[in-house]
């Protein structure tokens, strides 16, 4: 993360490792960070989720092709029992297959997403595995 | 007399000689216009993003190799800089070039496959392709001489590689430095004039910039829509600062554009290594770790390389404990799937193996 020139309002904190971000405002700062020319950050590189235990942290790495910088934004999600996040899937298109796989894995629910389906594991597979405290079902 | 006809719905399943690996895509067809395609995968998820997080940073090294099996080198690569980068190692100059000859080694070996399984998914059954294995083999010759394996190599160790190379690895590296060009010529000659290939590769599943950039496509699919990105060129590591090599680039997006740039990237890396080989110094090939790694609490780092399918990269996030805490999988191969349904649908079945074939797809890593 090297450049920053200036920050939306909507922001928490920011620090070395990434700008946080509060969750429901996640859509209207990435739209900024698209369109705002000087940054233009138009490349999603990933979507990551991190479990840490009271919270769930998504992780958005973005880069821009104009003007060669990157970005780490962060956003937390607290609660376990239906953690929610709006989608960026109307910003880039390329969340999409990365969003479905948080949800199925960590079980970060994504609104607005045209097609939040399991997509590593099987329709009607129980739980979230990547999740710290996943216990299989299935013993060996 | 007028026939009724319905849309069909049909599985092209995971076990399919055309698809690259277990893929599966549902495809409803009009005859044999395809209406849509959903494509399903999942079938080779291994869970290495979980097994990772209980094994310690240099045993990760292994399970990155099987991720996309054809190019490990830059797997291990990738996986490499990530913790280089978390721990803030300095790695000793002759394992950077060592680990460049070897990823540029594996580019080649990676297209290789690529161009011969696209030609294989146009209809060229097994010749073409054995042309291009029977080079491949050589490359995996010698891989076999700088570390015992073919395919899973782990070969590359955070902070370096893991021993140097024997002595008869380096004739036989400018023996076949010396030979491939003319091969990858023949390879050229025969194809590129080739009637059949444009007609059946040009203008068909084009993929426009706008959206291979929105889509986060990466590797040769976005240069064969036409920007000019490396991530060697963009956020230079190792030692792809000091060689100089051009970046190709397609204007169209079309399939024969995305096979183009993997042909002349083949050169390039020819280009890369022979600098390599006259620039690499003496010393050691790894620096001086100690036995088990441990990061700061709460660090974290995305380190990413350009391998042969596009941007790979991973993402650590350390607890100051011996295993990473998490460690994402960026894999071009799942990203450069996202514009399946804009390259796939209004054309025919036939177009569609062929277009898939030049997406470059691994199931090992967009599974993982």
């Amino acid at each position: 993360m090297r450049l920053r020139e200036r920050y939306p309002d909507a922001a928490e904190q920011w620090g070395d490792s990434g700008l946080w971000v509060k969750p429901e405002s996640v859509l209207e700062v990435m739209k900024f960070l698209k369109e705002e020319p000087g940054l233009e950050l138009n490349y999603l590189n990933s979507v990551s989720a991190v479990d840490f235990i009271e919270y769930f942290e998504v992780v958005y790495h973005l880069t821009s092709f104009k003007y060669n910088h990157s970005v780490v934004i962060k956003a937390r999600v607290y609660g376990r029992e239906d953690p929610a996040i709006p989608s960026v899937v109307s910003v880039w298109q390329g969340a999409d297959f990365q969003e479905r796989e948080i949800w199925d894995l960590m079980g970060v629910r994504f609104l607005g997403h045209p097609n939040l389906k399991r997509i590593m594991l099987w329709e009607g597979f129980l739980g979230h595995p990547l999740r710290k405290d996943f216990q299989d079902t299935v013993q060996y | 007399m007028p026939i009724r006809t319905e849309p069909i719905t049909v599985n092209i399943g995971p076990q399919h000689p055309s698809t690259h690996g277990v893929f599966r895509l549902r495809v409803t067809f009009d005859g044999e216009m395809i209406l849509d395609v959903e494509p399903v995968f999942g079938y080779l998820h291994r869970g290495s993003e979980k097994l990772a997080e209980e094994r310690n940073y240099v045993q990760i090294v292994t399970l990155t190799d099987r991720l996309d099996y054809v190019a490990s080198m830059t797997n291990n690569q990738a996986y490499c800089l990530a913790v280089e980068k978390l721990m803030g190692i300095e790695v000793p100059e002759r394992g950077k070039y060592l680990r460049v000859i070897a990823a540029e080694l594996q580019r080649i070996a990676s297209h290789l496959v690529a161009i011969g399984f696209f030609l294989q998914d146009l209809g060229a059954l097994g010749t073409p392709l054995m042309y291009c294995f029977r080079e491949r083999e050589r490359i995996l010759d010698l891989f076999e001489m700088l570390c015992g394996a073919r395919i899973t190599v782990s070969f590359m160790r955070p902070g370096g590689v893991y021993f140097d190379t024997p002595e008869d690895f380096w004739p036989a590296l400018r023996r076949f430095l010396g030979e491939i060009p003319s091969y990858i010529g023949e390879l050229e000659q025969l194809l590129v004039e080739n009637e059949i290939i444009l007609v059946r590769t040009r203008d068909v599943g084009i993929l426009p910039l706008e959206r291979a950039i929105a889509c986060s496509t990466s590797g040769p699919m976005l240069r064969g829509s036409g920007l000019r990105w490396d991530w060697r060129k963009a956020d230079p590591y190792d030692v792809y600062e000091r060689v100089e090599f051009d970046v190709p680039v397609g204007s169209r997006g079309d399939n024969l554009d995305r096979f183009w740039v993997r042909m002349q990237e083949m050169r390039q890396s020819l280009r890369i290594i022979e600098q390599c080989v006259e620039q690499i110094p003496e010393g050691p090939v790894r620096a001086e770790l100690p036995l088990v790694l441990r990061a700061p609490a709460g660090a974290e780092a995305y380190g990413r390389v350009e391998s042969p399918k596009g941007e790979l990269g991973f993402y650590l996030v350390s607890d100051g404990s011996i295993a990473p805490y998490r460690c994402k999988i960026r894999s071009p191969s799942l990203l450069n799937l996202t514009v399946t349904r804009d390259l796939l649908v209004g054309w025919k079945l036939a177009d569609m193996i062929v277009t898939l074939g030049s997406i470059d797809i691994n199931m090992g890593e967009v599974d993982r």
